[in-house]
């Protein structure tokens, strides 16, 4: 019974990272129709960003407590740096193009920043254990957990739930809503759907940089931090559906407590499972356990 | 004369809507016949469960004495059944040529021709040419020789109409289906283009059914009228008397008109 | 008709690499083997690539061919070079005829982000299993051609003579292949699928038929791969290594049979260069030679050599 508690709550936080390294991608996907592979990136610089700054800052006597909300202002400022300059640089020319082109372009600018990061930050690794270290633990049965993780919790909870208010309660939301569904009527009808894909990239690679800076006082932060979690995200994303916000919620829980499931009781298929569940979702239904019908094409 | 292509008792639901109803039609040899009836009214549906690429809830096809129903359009286009469509479907980035000798190659390829261990340049079936004389010769009857070597998603929307019914007779089909042939095209224009097409196509020995919304081509060029409505034939006889018949009157032909007469005839009441 | 000097140029290809080879420092005979290599699996991801699809995970077949060969050195000491390519590309040709079943149902992204999956799968199965050295993987035994094992001078020349041969068998055929009616089918399953369906020809047929020998071409290349290198590990199946397999695929194009070894050449040449000069920014040059050919040569390198009239 223990053993099946450990796995819940094992799950339920590897969940919540999942949905913050995913929601992301699919609300780039959704209303721009592209597979962002640079979303791997955005998680590293949110990762790097946060662990020097609030490594910095308190290396010269930041109050401690103050070091989440640094966290969350080093994403921030990367991400208002990085994003637009990639979305109105370069994106911004392709559009036109092929969703594999833009797909296949998006991961060269993947490589690319693999190797920007490391002429940054270099290659030594970087820990900012302080944030995590900082709560102390709690203790369930004869389990114990950091208070950290209850934040990664909260972290996906208000970005899930402000996602969820934003895209219903604000204009903004509204319009994106719109150019999810038909982005050329959208146009048709006046809306700006260049400065919506500029909103949305920003936006959804805030996301992955955030999913980073909160991650980073749990590990050691080393270049090729972005790889495994971009392909991650694509499974999360494909077995919720492309697109579908919802979609990315449910994938995260399965995939978060599939996988602590495998770790506890079948060590041996850790790394795979997922990717089999993410094949099997695409061989069933391809657009994802949230799809929608297609029209007639003939 | 024995019926090529016989459907029985067609049915077919998309959700709520039926989109075919208890369609019966038995299509002779070597006729003109012409579908008639507004939009959403069956006619491509009846031409998507026809080809296979619809398959009816209920009901048979019948093509040559064979049940047909449940195969795919591949196999159907194999016997002799092919069709155009309202947009037409061609392969954008090939020129005109290209698109017709990728048809002419499967063509080959279905009767075991051309394939990796062939040597020389084989005649494609029905035709006893080599592959790129099919290609000119049904293009120039056509009409489309000098656009021979444009890409087809450059080509003007008639040219591409044509180009995708020249597509169909490279297979020589027995049964040749037109969706809206001429949709797209001027008025003037409209009966030049039947001319060729029908000179082209009943030259190969084709029966043909074609839709059309334009019941003057309709008169000139069908020897039979189907009429739909809301997935019913309601009419199936010669031009002169379908056309004639009340009910297409009134559901085909000038539903508009009667409409419009029925909300005046409120407003004056 | 323009004449297809395209065999022509294979014969001579594989004569001036059987002459100059036994000349040639022993790195530049490792160089153009590899590059053999891995232009075998990009010759298997053009023929995709012209019906217009991109596997994201073709490194699955390359690790299988790989790994069927260190088996079959590991368990039966083989070790003639050519069993073991043979054995790679059936082993590879087997499991894409398998799975081929699935995937050629799907297009563009979803039938990119299945094989990438799929890849996945056999990289997680590989690292957690201890019987081949998990993440480790281990290493091939010294090849041999024909039961004799040659001086170690010759070694690599010998690997390199095979290797030129398979290729420019392989390229031959697929060339021939390109002209049967089914080859030419790609262009027009890449631009209207439906419309195939009603000119009387399968495109999930003609796809199948076409991955499966994909699937082989990489076995084959990752069979050769492993001789070459005398090691194998679950890295080749990750997919970043797919991902480098896409890069040669969109550099070389799918103009000839010839390009993807010219690209998986050109790519040998500057990833060592790169690496020479600055290890850290190998993949800085990787993207951004990556984004100048899909910007400015979308038809690849081969299209330098023809010039394709639009309209």
């Amino acid at each position: 019974m223990e053993q099946f508690i450990a796995v819940l709550i094992d799950g339920i936080i590897y969940s919540a990272w999942l949905f913050v390294a995913a929601i992301g991608l699919t609300l780039i996907y959704g209303v721009m129709k592209i597979v962002n592979v640079a979303h791997g990136s955005f998680y590293a610089l949110g990762a790097y960003a946060a662990a020097s700054i609030t490594g910095a800052l308190l290396a010269h006597g930041m109050p401690p407590y103050l070091s989440y909300a640094v966290l969350l202002g080093s994403a921030l400022l990367v991400t208002v740096i990085v994003a637009p300059l990639i979305e109105r640089g370069i994106l911004r020319f392709m559009y036109a193009k092929d969703e594999v082109v833009i797909l296949l372009i998006t991961y060269a600018l993947f490589l690319i920043f693999e190797d920007v990061i490391k002429l940054i930050w270099g290659v030594n690794p970087y820990f900012v254990a302080e944030p995590y270290g900082l709560l102390g633990s709690f203790d369930i049965g004869d389990l114990t957990y950091p208070y950290y993780n209850l934040i990664l919790v909260g972290v996906a909870i208000v970005c899930g739930a402000g996602l969820y208010w934003m895209l219903k309660h604000t204009r903004t939301g509204k319009l994106l809503v719109a150019v999810i569904h038909d982005t050329e009527v959208s146009r048709a009808m006046g809306i700006n759907v260049d400065r919506l894909y500029l909103i949305t990239f920003t936006f959804g690679s805030l996301l992955a940089a955030i999913g980073g800076a909160y991650t980073a006082p749990t590990i050691s932060v080393v270049p090729g931090l972005g790889v495994e979690v971009i392909v991650l995200s694509f499974a999360v994303v494909v077995i919720g559906g492309l697109g579908s916000l919802p979609g990315a919620a449910l994938g995260a829980v399965i995939v978060g407590l599939v996988r602590s499931a495998t770790v506890h009781y079948l060590p041996e298929a850790e790394l795979f499972v997922i990717y089999l569940v993410m094949a099997m979702v695409l061989a069933f239904r391809p657009r994802g356990l949230f799809s929608i019908a297609e029209a007639r094409k003939i | 004369m024995a019926a090529i292509l016989d459907a029985q008792g067609l049915h077919k639901n998309f959700g709520a809507v039926t989109a075919a109803s208890d369609i019966n039609a038995a299509i002779e040899r070597d006729s003109v016949v012409g579908l008639i009836g507004t939009n959403g009214a069956g006619k491509t549906t009846f031409i998507n469960m026809i080809t296979g690429y619809l398959k009816p809830d209920r009901g048979r096809i019948h093509y040559e004495g064979r049940d047909i129903t449940e195969l795919a359009p591949r196999e159907i286009t194999r016997l002799g059944i092919c069709r155009s469509f309202q947009i037409p479907q061609l392969y954008a980035s090939l020129t005109a040529f290209e698109n017709m000798m990728a048809g002419i190659g499967v063509v080959l390829r279905n009767a075991g021709l051309g394939g990796f261990f062939s040597r020389g340049e084989p005649l494609v079936p029905g035709h006893n040419l080599p592959a790129d004389q099919v290609a000119e010769r049904i293009l120039e009857r056509f009409g489309l020789s000098e656009y021979r070597d444009r890409n087809a998603q450059v080509l003007p929307g008639g040219v591409r109409k044509l180009l995708d019914i020249a597509l169909t007779m490279v297979a020589k089909p027995k049964i040749l289906l037109l969706d809206e042939p001429t949709s797209g095209v001027s008025s003037e224009e409209k009966f030049t283009m039947m001319e060729m097409i029908m000179k082209a196509v009943r030259a190969e020995g084709a029966t043909v059914l074609f839709v059309e919304h334009d019941m003057e081509v309709v008169s000139r060029f069908a020897e039979r009228v189907l009429a739909f409505y809301d997935g019913r034939v309601i009419a199936d006889a010669p031009p002169a008397v379908a056309l004639e018949d009340p009910e297409v009157k009134r559901f085909v032909v000038g539903g508009e008109l009667h409409r419009l007469d029925e909300a005046q005839a409120k407003h004056r009441a | 008709m323009k004449r297809d000097r395209t065999p022509q140029t294979l014969v001579l290809i594989l004569a001036a690499i059987l002459a100059v080879g036994p000349f040639a420092p022993q790195w530049t005979v490792f160089l153009l083997t590899v590059a053999l290599a891995k232009g075998l699996v990009v010759l298997g991801l053009m023929i995709l690539l012209r019906c217009g699809l991109v596997s994201f995970g073709q490194a699955l077949y390359y690790c299988i061919g790989a790994y069927a060969a260190g088996m079959l050195g590991r368990l039966f000491q083989v070790s003639g070079v050519f069993t073991l390519m043979l054995a790679g590309m059936v082993a590879a040709g087997v499991a894409g005829f398998v799975f081929g079943f699935l995937l050629a149902r799907y297009r563009s992204i979803f039938f990119g982000l299945l094989s990438l999956a799929i890849s996945m799968i056999l990289y997680g199965l590989l690292v957690k299993t201890e019987a081949l050295g998990s993440s480790d993987g281990f290493n091939l035994l010294p090849s041999t051609l024909a039961g004799i094992r040659p001086a170690d001078a010759w070694v690599r020349y010998m690997v390199l003579a095979v290797a030129a041969a398979v290729a420019f068998v392989a390229a031959l055929l697929v060339h021939r292949y390109l002209k049967t009616p089914l080859g030419r089918l790609a262009p027009a399953i890449k631009d209207n699928e439906i419309r195939v369906e009603y000119m009387g020809a399968s495109a999930r047929h003609a796809i199948h038929v076409k991955y499966v020998i994909a699937a082989a071409l990489a076995g084959l290349g990752g069979a050769l791969a492993a001789t070459t290198v005398g090691h194998i590990d679950p890295e080749m199946a990750y997919w970043t290594t797919s991902g480098e397999f896409i890069f040669i695929t969109i550099l070389a194009g799918t103009g000839n049979v010839i390009a993807p070894f010219l690209g998986a050449l050109i790519f040998g040449i500057i990833q060592t260069v790169a690496f020479d000069i600055s290890p850290n920014t190998w993949q800085m040059v990787l993207g951004s030679s990556l984004l100048v050919v899909i910007l400015f040569l979308p038809n690849g390198l081969w299209s330098l050599f023809t010039r394709r009239k639009a309209s």
